[in-house]
């Protein structure tokens, strides 16, 4: 379980929020409003105020290498930074049975990054966050390059982790898409996190 | 020491005639480069013959606190060079501490190491050593740390999503960051891997050269320039290390966090 105790990140008001295991909170709102900057900070890749808990554990407790392994930011452009594909997995064996749910080729494992276009990368990119067994993923638009169909195939694989227990905050500007995947509905208006 | 032939003012003024083939085919070809060329070479005459009259004078004195005195300098405005050849500097006093403090710590140890080891002048600090050495040795490390702390603040910038990827999967700073300053590394050492790899047999060295046209054996001169490589090398090496490694430390914070807020521009 995931909990917020007045998480302060700057430019928005501070939050509060408890995620349980296996639930998706759909965070919507408009560019700019703050939710990359929310996401980050829960993730401790930025300075903040307040606390993050994991299970009652604070993020200020442990390592933070520690703490963003098992709760993982997935940003809408995740980089890529060695030139196979494969090589930026360390565990490929539990996600090569995910490759063709996703339309991806099996063989894409060997490929150079730069081969890749920007929908495989951004597929690709959720099953490298997938691999490492995070608790918590953070998504940020991860559907944002992605045709109707591939879009519905990462929802349903996500809904597959979430059923076994993944928690999730998922940050889209899709409506109806918050509406499929979030089991409660979270709206960033003015710097404030708050029920649409 | 061989014979040493002395020049006169006139053998000056007769090779400065050359430039005036400069300054006409600048004109000829409208190169623009006429009022330049003339400011240059003035500003060469006067700045040379102010440094030798300061270098007769210091040797004169061989005083400590004076040769000291002119190290600093040397290695002040070594600073202001490294500050100024960054795209993207560090905030604060960072951006001359770091170089600075890198450079004339890398520098001053290997100056050290050479005088009170391999030259045993005395005194130890005497000027007409002492300064040269530091000079040659700071002029490389300088190039070295300004390379090296240009190529990981570019790519830095350049990598920023990559290097966040990888702390988002649970990497540490260092292991994020090792692609970038492995790269600032090679790109630092490289000029001193070439000049290595090329003397003698592409480029005399300036240095060696100098002894040559003194009158010095070459055989003499050859070993004088192959322990100024070592030093180079060294210098160069240490330097680059400390202020590479400094920057990734100050780029990133304890919590693993990229921090290019750091960072100007």
């Amino acid at each position: 379980m995931l909990q917020l105790e007045k998480l302060d990140v700057p430019g928005l008001q501070p939050v509060t929020l408890t995620l349980e295991d296996g639930v998706c909170v759909a965070v919507q709102g408009r560019s700019g409003s703050g939710k990359s900057r929310l996401l980050r900070a829960i993730a401790d890749l930025d300075p903040h105020g307040g606390r993050a808990l994991l299970d009652g554990v604070d993020c200020a407790a442990m390592p933070a290498p520690d703490w963003r392994a098992q709760v993982t930011y997935l940003a809408t452009d995740a980089g890529w930074w060695l030139s196979s594909v494969g090589a930026h997995f360390c565990h490929w064996d539990e996600i090569a049975a995910m490759l063709s749910p996703l339309g991806l080729a099996a063989e894409c494992r060997d490929w150079p990054v730069a081969r890749l276009s920007t929908g495989e990368r951004q597929r690709l990119a959720l099953l490298r966050a997938l691999s490492i067994g995070p608790r918590v993923l953070l998504l940020d638009e991860p559907t944002s390059g992605l045709d109707q169909e591939a879009t519905a195939a990462v929802e349903r694989l996500l809904e597959a982790q979430r059923a076994q227990g993944l928690a999730m905050i998922w940050v889209t500007h899709d409506g109806d898409q918050a509406a499929r995947v979030g089991k409660r509905l979270m709206q960033l208006r003015d710097g404030a996190l708050v029920r649409p | 020491m061989m014979d040493y032939i002395r020049l006169d003012e006139w053998d000056l003024v007769l090779a400065g005639l050359l430039l005036f083939v400069n300054g006409a085919l600048s004109l000829a070809l409208r190169l623009d480069l006429e009022r330049r060329l003339a400011i240059a070479a003035v500003r060469m005459v006067v700045q040379l013959l102010a440094v030798g009259f300061v270098l007769k004078a210091l040797f004169e004195s061989a005083s400590p606190w004076l040769t000291g005195l002119a190290a600093l300098a040397m290695i002040l405005i070594a600073g202001r060079e490294i500050v100024a050849r960054q795209d993207r500097r560090l905030t604060g006093w960072w951006a001359y501490g770091l170089g600075v403090g890198c450079m004339a710590l890398a520098a001053v140890v290997v100056t050290l190491f050479a005088l009170t080891t391999q030259i045993q002048a005395e005194p130890w600090y005497d000027p007409r050593f002492a300064l040269p050495i530091l000079g040659m040795v700071l002029g490389n490390t300088m190039t070295g740390i300004s390379l090296g702390l240009d190529t990981l603040t570019t790519g830095i910038t350049r990598e920023r999503s990559s290097i966040e990827a990888q702390l988002s999967l649970g990497a540490t700073r260092l292991q994020a960051l090792r692609p970038v300053s492995r790269l600032a590394l090679r790109t630092a050492l490289m000029p001193t891997i070439n000049a290595m790899a090329a003397a003698g047999v592409v480029s005399l060295p300036g240095m060696m050269t100098g002894q040559i046209l003194s009158g010095v054996d070459p055989l003499e001169a050859t070993k004088y320039q192959i322990l100024v490589m070592f030093l180079i090398a060294g210098g160069t090496a240490l330097g680059a290390v400390l202020a590479v490694q400094g920057a990734v430390y100050r780029l990133s914070d304890p919590r693993h966090r990229l921090r290019t807020e750091r960072l100007t521009g």
